[in-house]
């Protein structure tokens, strides 16, 4: 069920119905019954595999928490008999004992997402290597396995670090892993952020379901409106690169960003629009990632909750465990000071933007996308003291003007990586990028070639007034110290505007968007019977 | 509380009314273009007291003139026809129709037998979005949704045309809450002319045989005469283009046999009618012009009224006024076409097309 | 104390970190200082710093820095 079809209008309509009129305490377990509705939509099968990754790490967060507390319970019952090693002793059999059930169901989902994800990946990769013709295996991806993994390992990592204890209902945890409007595209929520609205109490508060919805209905509008009306020109320019190179190239970073963007932030308006419906918090994905001057700044705007992941689970514990600790000592007598500071961040960073690469898809084209994030991470990193000597010396490098230059900068230098995404392999994505600065054909944009794109005139003004409505939001929201979130700002607005605004917004989907069976009166002009 | 009440029904009233008319002016008009789409709607302003319905393809409504036969031998009679219709909207239309009025003699034309399952979207929609709503409706929209399709987007056709919006036309705004009567008694004239200067080369089938889904739908248009007492004729029209295969001409031969109808194929009475394939059609045989028409409506309303014993009503005050206004609207419809085909050259707001 | 001073100034000279305490929530530490520091701290203090201890409450300011560090030198 897309969130962009009659049917998950209808579920939605109906949870929200349900949600406010039943008892209070029941309403945790009519989300918990309506996500697994909707996940059953996806394939009736795919409920059991988030089914074994919910009690797979309800059960083994269970026994870590127990193990940590009859810990705690002991050191509690011998206070002040223990001496240091003593303590430190116990504490590493415990945790030795926590590490069992961690590592288990660690390595089981990972191993789940990891079979279904890229097996064919690795045949392929093997097939063309070693010229084998192994047949593809070709699993179901179950919906959202990606984001209800990571969801899931986030919580088991949590517990077994003594961040929160586990939760012991099995059907609250199976709620928080598989709450339908976070499942197909995030945000991937952690359990203590989301738990403190998820399994409460929520009486019907107007403001808010005002609020939520005004979102809802914008998100709709990026995705239907401005999204998908830019959806024909990308898959056109992207699908005939030797048709369209050179200044088409450009025309296509620009059109994905904005596609993508539109489509993305759209999706998460709807699932953080239908939270504030329902009374659950979620957190920010986005904040004004365009608006960013640099690459690091610019993935600490986009898709956050993602970035965060990585950077709390993956990147940290790796750059400063114990043997990166002793790697980084010993370059630093062999090689020096630099060199010893750099390994662990360097080596941590490959790391995750490989993985972060490999989540995206498997495919060549996400891994050379990740690598390339951290060939541009690491770049800006190394040239930073000399920005900040040339920021020193520059009087106008503190003026808006420059501002904006970095960010235009940052956008069409994330666009150009981004473009991986859209090409059929890593090679074409390259030498389309090189057809920029060898092709030219800047004059041919404005040509009768552009109506092959199957986006008309009025569709790009449509697209354009749409750009303008998401930049000026944007600034309202920067404005703002990016704390009051734009849906909010209106509840201090007359009711009557915000009542227009809803309307309009509704009537502007229903009109502009680009769904159903497109009216084409040239399908009627052969009327043969 | 009171106060929220009320506002929110303002709201939605609001939203509502906003829809409706956005629904109005977004909804295709079919007025000077593909006027076939208003075919189907303009029969519930003119229905009743009909002795003949006609139910088909436009191998019944740009080939049979009501008003001829009228004018001929006082048969009255009505085409409920639409562009490509599918045997089961033939059957949904006669249900539908029999619920206004109950006619001697239904006539279906066989052509539509070729097809087993729903062929495109768009005239699904010039046959579906005319029909008042009622369980045919309904029936005859589930039995013809291609596979992208949704009932909603038939309940609220804004769904299907919303992006029409950059299509508009001034047509559009005038005929938001009215349209335009161009039919006579669903009969779509024409009087131009195309002459017919190849015929088709058959094209070999692997399979000859209708298909089960349209058997079905035969069937039960025969039941459902059978069941009103109404005498149904089968015919296949004098088109000489789309090929009318021999295996097709068994199997409706076979059929009418089989179940005691009468059938009549006027591909080989064409001497007979008189048609002239240099004069009578416009579009190089696939239709008759109105010249055309008129000979085989003179033709089979002959037949109609010796073999059915259809009633003369030109004498009948009750019915006649009515008719004779019919008459005019058709002779002046006639003219004006004259006059436009002469003026432009192609018949302007008929549906014409300009041939460069 | 003094010593982190120090290891916090080469990092970013610009700030004065006696007075700062908001030094991830203003995004002065970024994910790239905050592992050289552990670094630093690593071979400096001889201080292994967990995953679990990177928290913005640990990294906000000099004082917090210096707290964190010692409390894992005594466990």
């Amino acid at each position: 069920m897309l969130f962009t079809s009659y049917g998950f209008i209808a579920f939605l309509i109906a949870i929200f119905l349900l949600y406010y009129i039943i008892p209070k305490k029941y309403q945790w377990m009519l989300l918990l019954v309506g996500s697994y509705v909707f996940y059953a939509f996806s394939g009736i099968r795919f409920l059991l595999y988030i089914a074994v990754t919910t009690l797979t790490t309800w059960f083994s967060a269970v026994r870590i928490t127990a193990i940590q507390k009859e810990r705690n319970e002991y050191f509690d019952a011998h206070k002040g008999e223990m001496d240091r090693d003593g303590k430190k002793a116990y504490k590493a059999a415990t945790k030795k004992k926590t590490r069992v059930w961690f590592l288990l169901c660690l390595l089981l989902n990972l191993g789940i997402l990891a079979v279904i994800k890229y097996t064919d990946f690795v045949i392929a990769n093997i097939n063309s290597i070693f010229g084998t013709e192994t047949a593809f295996m070709r699993f179901a991806v179950p919906l959202g396995i990606s984001y209800y993994t990571f969801k899931s390992l986030g919580y088991l990592i949590d517990v077994n670090r003594g961040k929160y204890e586990a939760q012991k209902n099995p059907a609250k945890f199976a709620l928080f892993v598989s709450f339908f409007p976070q499942v197909i595209q995030g945000p991937i929520s952690r359990y203590d952020k989301l738990s403190e609205t998820l399994f409460t109490q929520h009486s019907y508060d107007r403001i808010r379901v005002r609020q939520g919805l005004t979102r809802v209905l914008w998100g709709f509008c990026k995705k239907l409106v401005i999204a998908d009306r830019l959806m024909p020109a990308v898959k056109a320019l992207s699908g005939s690169p030797e048709e369209f190179q050179g200044a088409w190239v450009v025309m296509l970073i620009l059109f994905y960003a904005i596609e993508l963007y539109a489509d993305f932030t759209g999706g998460i308006d709807i699932a953080i629009g239908i939270g504030q419906m329902l009374g659950v918090d979620m957190e920010e994905n986005f904040r004004t990632p365009f608006f960013s001057k640099n690459i690091n700044e610019y993935w600490t705007r986009w898709h956050i909750t993602m970035g965060t992941w990585f950077k709390d689970y993956i990147f940290y514990p790796i750059s400063v465990s114990g043997w990166m600790m002793k790697l980084s000592r010993s370059a630093r007598e062999k090689m020096g000071k630099g060199v010893g500071k750099r390994i662990p961040v360097y080596l941590a960073n490959i790391i995750v933007w490989f993985a972060t690469g490999l989540w995206h898809g498997a495919a060549w084209n996400f891994i050379v996308w990740g690598m390339l994030n951290c060939v541009v991470t690491v770049a800006s990193y190394e040239m930073e003291p000399l920005y900040k000597k040339f920021h020193g010396a520059a009087r106008w490098s503190n003026t808006i003007g420059y501002d904006i230059f970095q960010m235009i900068r940052t956008f069409w230098l994330m666009g150009a990586i981004r473009i991986l995404d859209v090409y059929r392999d890593v090679p074409v994505s390259f030498a389309q990028i090189g057809t920029i600065f060898t092709s030219g054909g800047w004059g041919e944009v404005f040509g009768e070639k552009f109506s092959r794109l199957g986006v008309s005139a009025p569709d790009l003004v449509i697209v354009c007034i749409g750009c303008a409505a998401m930049i000026i939001i944007s600034i309202l929201f920067r404005r703002s110290g990016e704390k009051v979130r734009p849906c909010e700002m209106l509840t201090a607005r007359p009711v009557l505007l915000q009542a227009v605004l809803l309307v309009g917004l509704f009537l502007l989907v229903v009109i502009f968007g680009a769904y159903g069976v497109g009216y084409d009166a040239n399908q009627f002009i052969y009327n043969q019977f | 509380m009171k106060k929220r009440v009320i506002s929110i029904i303002l709201i939605t009233a609001v939203t509502v009314g906003l829809l409706y008319l956005a629904q109005r002016l977004l909804e295709p008009k079919y007025i000077n273009d593909i006027i076939e789409g208003r075919l189907i709607e303009e029969y519930y302003d003119n229905a009743g007291g009909n002795d003949v319905i006609f139910v088909g393809d436009c191998e019944l409504y740009e080939n049979i003139s009501p008003i001829k036969m009228w004018e001929d031998y006082g048969i009255t009679s009505y085409i409920r026809g639409s562009s490509q219709q599918l045997i089961w909207q033939s059957y949904y239309l006669l249900e539908e129709t029999l619920k206004y009025e109950t006619p001697k003699v239904v006539v279906f034309n066989m052509l539509s037998l070729q097809y087993n399952e729903p062929q495109r979207e768009a005239y699904n929609r010039l046959t579906l979005d005319g029909m008042r709503w009622s369980s045919s409706k309904w029936n005859a929209i589930k039995a013809s949704m291609m596979e992208d399709e949704s009932m909603l987007s038939y309940i609220f056709p804004l769904l299907r045309y919303h992006s029409r919006w950059s299509e508009l036309t001034a047509e559009d705004f005038e005929y938001m809450f009215s349209t335009k009567k161009s039919f006579h008694q669903g009969y779509l004239m024409r009087v131009d002319v195309r002459p017919v200067t190849s015929t088709p080369t058959p094209v070999p089938k692997a399979d000859y045989s209708f298909g089960e889904n349209a058997w079905k739908y035969m069937d039960m248009i025969t039941a459902l005469c059978k069941e009103h007492g109404i005498k149904l004729v089968l015919v296949k029209a004098p088109s000489v283009n789309p090929y009318w295969y021999d295996e097709w001409e068994t199997q409706a031969e076979d059929y009418a046999e089989k179940n005691g109808l009468d059938y009549y194929n006027f591909l080989e009475v064409q001497d007979e009618i008189g048609l002239d394939w240099n004069a009578d059609t416009y579009d190089g045989g696939l239709h008759l012009n109105l010249s055309g028409a008129e000979k085989m409506s003179v033709y089979f309303g002959k037949i109609l009224q010796e073999k059915y014993g259809l009633e003369d009503h030109r004498g009948d005050a009750d019915i006649a006024p009515a008719w004779s206004e019919k008459v005019d609207f058709y002779n002046n419809m006639r003219d004006d076409q004259y006059r436009e085909l002469e003026e432009y050259g192609y018949l302007k707001s008929y549906g014409g097309r300009k041939v460069d | 104390m003094e010593e982190l001073l120090e290891i916090l100034q080469d990092l970013h000279p610009e700030v004065d970190f006696d007075e700062c305490d908001t030094l991830v929530d203003d995004k002065i530490l970024d994910s790239f200082d905050i592992i050289s520091l552990i670094t630093e701290i690593n071979s400096t203090f001889d201080v292994a710093v967990p995953a679990e201890e990177i928290i913005p409450e640990n990294f906000n300011s000099a004082e917090a820095l210096w707290d964190m560090i010692e409390r894992l030198r005594d466990e």
